[in-house]
């Protein structure tokens, strides 16, 4: 192995993805360091790893994000964050995670090993090594940079059944902390909307929350939930209908960061429908929501948990918020992405 | 956020709700319309309604420009756009409209027609400036609050010698919008006893601008901020003119509006539009001297005759009640199309795309209120 | 029809520009329609550039004015 790839000024070309030398040296250049890891050393189709016993949970990600940084993280610790959450809200303790990376012919290696090394952080900082990975080139125009796809697995605590069909009426809602700072911080970062804030993206792995919440609600807990794109608002329509039930929250519960609400006055947004990246969704039976309130402030990523609301008997689904105002309102499921308007 | 949250503070709402109720005569009918879009925005979204008497009825008004702009210019805008060396900047409320054909801005984008929504005419000049090789068109659309924005557009372009700069003027007239709306009163029109009027279209264009309509129609108008309070003041402020028989303009949003509005503005928007003699408006037909095109003097940045505009009008689906929604003579609930066939999803009309359409705000806010059942459309 | 809001006057720049902030959220935009604004003024933005002046005089009578509202229609109903 002679030649290393050139990553300050070099970039990705259809030789790297197409199983030969130069393929093995972008892996070796690039992957190897950033995540380090006797899976990897391998260099095995596969990566063979003990597995604790109980259920597994298993997910599988897509990441396309544009712009790839952002103030806060990149499309590689969001892959990284994400991919744990999903696994997590199951009640799981993350294991192992993989990642494929489909590269635009073209795209800066530096760019590369920048995402490669923010992932590798990201991964060892939540104690989560990804195992294997897959690298693939398409033609210029057929791929934005870079897209990465993540498969992660992990085991479920004996006894606990977390599923987005078992809010029951009585339940309590309750969010881990302020909704809206990551979608805020992404569309800062595009061009043509030019203002200016220091806001950053939430994303961050929350296993350890979930590992707090389980000790001290398990029995209790009816599901988790990250809202991501679409917001509060999807993810509590998706409850609704998953599990048949009416959802009233009352919009003075819900942490918004000051910021994040001017962000979203300025252009016309409502913050329960901005995605967020490092936060989630709990329901749990209402005796329990006190007692795991308390814990999820105890942790980092649950400083600002509260509860927003409870779950109600309604056939229609409806999600309803009682307005800072004292009125009613529907919180609605958006028809695709939420746009800046001007009236 | 100063000068916004006080004026949404719930226990100021429930003591101004008890004013209302107490000053709404039982037995009286107040029907009240809320001219502009915000206003219908803000009303649902907060949930006013819930704070009023059952005998104050609040009808949604058709200041909405995106909702009014008839499917042809949208049609317009999107033949603009396919011209390979066309880069059409655009609000990014159009950008979903239903045009002909199934079309829309969106899905013309998703095609391959270079289509850009911008916050700011600034933005698009930029853009000009930035791609010289482009000839870079500003879709305007807007009532006088919008207006002027445009009209600086313009001037800057003409002070930095932009030779690929232009404008597809869809700029539309207040008063003539709430003429429209009482000359057709007691004929096909809505009863109304008075008008909320337009926040922002207000602070540009001045109270006087209403004397008209509270004078030759006998209306009282009352100008209202856009926060919910607001909103609620002037619908008390109403309430008194109608029990003491007086039709005046009142004007509740001092705090940003004055008798002669924004001078300046004005004066800028004179030197580049002129009013066009009439102008299709979506849901009214044709309406006199109710929207601008560019003077002479600019024609140079003037789409429509630099690229020979020629509007070919479109019709809308025949059971779609948008016109006369509008025109605040139905509810959304009264249209077949309604949360049917007709949701934010597959918008068949425009007021169901703007999120401050009538429909948009009922099915997004409101329609828990309708007793009805979750229609198809989420399963 | 129009989204606008209060911004306050950080920094006045050339050409007609201005630095606005809500809380702490800021944006370059133009004030050329705006005479005698100062920092520290809010003014109501709309697409880019501010339309008018909010005066602070005006804002208070109307706070005062929905507070008595309220407090005429509760000392009634007692």
């Amino acid at each position: 192995m002679s030649r290393k790839p050139d990553l300050k000024n070099g970039r990705v070309d259809l030789s790297h993805g197409s199983g030969g030398r130069a393929m093995a040296q972008l892996i070796a250049g690039i992957f190897q360091p950033a995540f380090d890891n006797d899976w990897l050393r391998a260099g095995n189709d596969q990566a063979v790893a003990e597995m604790p016993p109980g259920r597994l949970a298993l997910t599988t990600d897509g990441y396309v994000i544009s712009p790839i940084f952002f103030p806060g993280g990149d499309i590689g610790s969001l892959a990284v964050h994400g991919t744990i959450n999903d696994i997590a809200m199951s009640g799981a303790r993350p294991l192992y995670l993989t990642a494929s990376f489909i590269l635009e012919e073209g795209f800066p290696l530096a760019d590369l090993k920048r995402i490669a090394d923010s992932m590798g952080a990201a991964s060892r900082a939540a104690g989560v090594p990804v195992v294997a990975g897959d690298t693939k080139v398409v033609e210029r125009g057929k791929a934005d940079g870079v897209f990465i796809a993540t498969a992660g697995v992990g085991i479920v605590p004996e006894g606990l059944v977390l599923s987005g069909d078992r809010a029951r009426p009585g339940d309590a809602v309750i969010v881990s902390g302020s909704m809206g700072d990551h979608g805020v911080a992404v569309m800062a970062s595009r061009e043509n909307l030019q203002f200016e804030t220091s806001l950053v993206s939430d994303s961050a792995a929350l296993h350890g929350l979930v590992a707090r919440m389980v000790e001290a609600a398990g029995p209790h807990l009816r599901l988790m939930r990250d809202p991501t794109r679409g917001g509060l608002a999807a993810t509590l329509n998706e409850i609704a209908h998953q599990s048949r039930v009416g959802v009233r929250i009352r919009e003075q519960a819900v942490p918004v960061k000051a910021e994040v609400a001017a962000a979203c006055e300025l252009l016309g947004l409502d913050p329960l429908h901005v995605a967020n990246e490092g936060k989630l969704l709990a329901v749990v039976a209402a005796e329990a929501a006190e007692g795991l309130v308390a814990a999820m402030r105890a942790d980092p990523f649950g400083r600002e948990a509260a509860i927003v609301g409870e779950i109600v008997a309604d056939d229609h689904c409806f999600v309803q918020m009682t307005t800072a105002f004292g009125g009613q309102r529907i919180v609605d499921w958006l028809s695709g992405e939420q746009l800046p308007r001007i009236c | 956020m100063k000068y916004v949250d006080e004026y949404r503070d719930g226990d100021l709402a429930r003591g101004l709700a008890g004013a209302i109720a107490r000053a709404a005569r039982p037995g009286a009918l107040y029907r009240f319309m809320e001219f502009c879009g915000g206003h219908t925005h803000a009303i649902s979204r907060y949930g006013v309604e819930d704070l009023l008497p059952d005998n104050v009825r609040m009808i949604h008004g058709p200041g909405c420009p995106v909702c009014v702009l008839p499917v042809g210019r949208i049609d317009d805008a999107i033949k603009l756009a396919a011209r390979p060396e066309v880069t059409l900047c655009t609000y990014a409320d159009v950008m979903r409209v239903p045009a002909s054909g199934g079309q829309s801005l969106m899905k013309a984008k998703a095609a391959g027609a270079d289509i850009r929504m911008v916050y700011s005419t600034l933005d698009a000049l930029r853009i000009a400036e930035a791609e010289p090789g482009r000839t870079v068109i500003f879709f305007a659309i807007g009532f006088e609050t919008t207006t002027p924005p445009t009209a600086m557009a313009i001037m800057a372009a003409e002070k930095k010698g932009l030779k690929n700069f232009l404008v597809f003027c869809n700029h539309v007239l207040t008063p003539a919008a709430i003429r429209a709306i009482l000359a057709s009163e007691g004929g096909d029109g809505v009863a109304l006893d008075g008008f909320v009027g337009p926040a922002h279209v207000s602070t540009v264009i001045g109270t006087r601008a209403y004397g008209a309509f509270a004078r030759d129609y006998r209306k009282p108008v009352v100008i209202a901020g856009f926060e919910p309070l607001d909103v609620m003041q002037a619908i008390l402020m109403l309430i008194e003119q109608v029990n003491d028989g007086r039709h005046e303009v009142e004007n509740q949003y001092i705090r940003a509006v004055t008798d002669e509005g924004n001078v300046k503005a004005q004066d800028l928007t004179g030197r580049i539009f002129e009013v066009r003699e009439s102008f299709e408006w979506r849901g009214l037909g044709q309406v006199a001297d109710s929207a601008l095109r560019l003077r002479e003097t600019y024609a140079r940045y003037d789409a429509e005759r630099v690229c020979e505009v020629r509007t070919v009008p479109a019709a809308d689906n025949p059971a779609c009640e948008c016109g006369a929604i509008l025109r605040g003579v139905k509810k959304p609930t009264d249209c077949k199309l309604f949360g049917t066939v007709c949701t934010p999803e597959n918008p068949m009309g425009s007021c169901m795309v703007s999120s401050e359409g009538s429909c948009a705000a009922h099915w997004t806010y409101g329609r828990f209120r309708d007793g009805a059942t979750t229609k198809k459309a989420r399963a | 029809m129009c989204l606008a809001i209060p911004v306050k006057i950080i920094e006045l720049l050339d050409d007609g520009m201005a630095r606005v902030s809500m809380e702490g959220v800021t944006k370059v935009v133009s004030i050329a329609l705006v005479d005698d604004v100062a920092v520290g003024d809010y003014v109501v933005l709309h697409v880019g550039y501010a339309l008018s002046k909010i005066r602070p005089e005006e804002a208070e009578k109307t706070l005062a004015l929905l507070r008595e509202a309220g407090a005429l229609a509760a000392g009634a109903a007692s």
